[in-house]
């Protein structure tokens, strides 16, 4: 009894922990995640006090928290949006593929990681953090914004866009053959067209099964058949996060309402738990080797991420400076960044270092979003009068 | 008048026109149904001056602002005619001695001569409401009389 005391006092530790850095970060008004990375990375593998007899529960709860994180997106969203935003916004969509996912796969072969570190450092450059923009966006009072649906629509072709590479990684990264790395791709691609024409005919279905009047019944509903949809999904090589962002953009209307209040508290938690158990196991002495990497990494996506919302906005007849708060607001990476690199390193079929130079380049990339998206409008009013009288 | 209504995935529809003035006004309806009021920057119209969060009850109390003065100026456009005769928008406070009583009782026409001709609420039209009629607070009251008679209305619904 003496280890579950242990482990209890640990665990406990870590909770407050975290609460006090959650704290902070609100209080900055930055994202708690960097600073959950932070609080992982001071301990834990190299790091200050080594925190051992928790690993079981960590492990799973980690994953649990990637199973609630992709869950509550695909609540967020409904089929009829996905595929409004999806008409409107993929050639911007490819643009951001194209332009996003480079520089992460070019440091990635320059650093001997080989194709399998450069598709998984790829989908760490691409993906920008929903979670983040949408709460800068409320904050900054940029939802009435014209530019807004543009940016939201490219968050949108993200997503999905993740629900077909996240399949393919996974492949990849347990090892199969180039044919092997096809089927999986075919197999996603009807599997995610299947769920989506169920999610739009016979959402209501889906949405009963789950549903009950009953708090509690609810609760374990979804919760259980998130985890199941999610399990059977990782056994069909379709990843578990996938699995549960397609349960969730099945279930629909007020299901999808109850539902997502019941489960953020629970998502908050076992995110968190994510976030530190992948600083925990990252060596912080494995990151100033990579830290210059990541800084340019910073720097070039920073810039692309402009480009791309700048070419969206564009599109779309939005002026000047609705294009530069839409590329400003689309820089800002994080929990799903976190998501892919922690798939790469538990496959063991990555180098240590990627988990490094990942947790460097998030920690930069969720503190310059939201300062990116701030700053924005002065500096381009200044660039504009720099432009308009030369000295 | 164009309104155009834009979904915002994960967040709710945007529903907003452009004024004559050419500034864009208009309301985000969120998930959870509270609304946000917008309006645009004159010299950037993509962007917004104000993103004012409302509740329900705020709604209802703006509806009702911009709702009555278009009953009150077709009202008056009708009775411009009548010498002697004017129509107003009296509120009732909700501290009114007469919120959660009836029309009856305020006896308006026998002590001012004044007629309530319709009652807004929550942006609503009740014509023609009867005696028995039972008044809320921020109810708008559109009311036809005279100058002193209007005047003396106010009073009475303020003090009872």
């Amino acid at each position: 009894m003496h280890n579950t005391a242990i482990s209890l006092i640990e665990l406990g530790a870590v909770f407050f922990g975290l609460g006090i850095l959650g704290r902070l970060a609100w209080k900055i008004g930055i994202s708690p995640i960097p600073l959950y990375l932070v609080g992982g990375l001071a301990f834990g593998a190299g790091g200050l006090v080594p925190l051992e007899g928790i690993e079981g529960f960590t492990e799973l709860a980690g994953e649990i928290g990637v199973v609630l994180l992709l869950l509550l997106l695909g609540l967020e969203y409904s089929a009829a949006e996905l595929v409004t935003g999806l008409r409107r916004s993929w050639l911007a969509g490819i643009v951001d593929l194209v332009l996003n996912a480079a520089p992460g796969a070019v440091v990635a072969f320059l650093l001997g990681w080989g194709p399998v570190g450069a598709l998984a450092m790829a989908g760490v450059t691409y993906i920008s953090s929903s979670g983040i923009v949408a709460k800068v966006l409320g904050d900054l009072g940029r939802l009435g914004n014209r530019e807004t649906p543009v940016v939201l629509s490219i968050l949108v072709f993200e997503d999905l866009a993740m629900a077909l590479y996240l399949p393919i990684l996974t492949a990849v990264l347990a090892g199969t053959t180039l044919l092997g790395g096809f089927t999986a791709v075919g197999i996603s691609l009807v599997v995610i067209t299947v769920v989506l024409v169920i999610a739009l005919r016979f959402g209501k279905y889906v949405s009963m099964v789950v549903d009950s009047p009953e708090p509690e019944v609810f609760l374990l509903r979804v919760l259980g058949a998130a985890l199941l949809v999610a399990g059977v999904a990782s056994q069909l090589q379709v990843s578990a996060a996938v699995g549960a962002f397609l349960l969730g953009i099945a279930i629909s209307g007020s299901t999808a309402e109850n539902a997502t209040k019941l489960l953020e508290p629970l998502r908050d938690l076992f995110a968190a738990i994510f976030f530190v158990v992948f600083g925990l196991n990252t060596d912080p002495r494995s990151i100033p080797p990579v830290l210059a990497y990541a800084v340019a990494l910073a720097v070039l996506t920073t810039v692309t991420k402009l480009v791309t919302g700048w070419y969206a906005a564009k599109r779309q007849g939005i002026a000047r400076m609705g294009r530069a708060r839409a590329g400003a607001a689309l820089v800002a990476r994080g929990e799903f960044s976190i998501v892919i690199a922690g798939l790469a390193v538990a496959a063991g079929a990555v180098d240590e270092q990627l988990a490094a130079l990942a947790t460097a380049y998030v920690l930069l990339m969720a503190i310059l979003g939201p300062v990116a998206a701030r700053v924005v409008e002065p500096v381009a009013r200044a660039v504009q009068r720099r432009v308009a009288s030369p000295a | 008048m164009n309104v155009e209504v834009t979904p915002l995935p994960g967040i709710g529809t945007r529903q907003d026109f452009v004024a004559r003035s050419g500034r864009r006004i208009g309301v985000i309806t969120y998930r959870d149904g509270h609304f946000d009021l917008i309006v645009s920057k004159h010299d950037d119209p993509d962007s917004c001056v104000a993103s004012i969060p409302l509740t329900v009850e705020e709604s209802g109390a703006l509806a009702n602002l911009l709702g009555a003065p278009q009953l009150v100026a077709l009202l008056e456009e009708q009775n411009r005619e009548v010498a002697g005769v004017s129509t107003r928008q009296l509120p009732l406070a909700p501290n009114s001695p007469y919120d959660g009583r009836t029309l009856g009782d305020t006896a308006l026409r026998t002590r001012t001569a004044v007629s309530v001709v319709a009652v807004v609420r929550a942006g609503t039209v009740h014509p023609s409401p009867r005696p028995d009629f039972v008044f809320r607070g921020s109810d708008l009251l559109i009311t036809v009389g005279t100058a002193e008679g209007l005047a003396k209305a106010v009073d009475v619904l303020e003090n009872g």
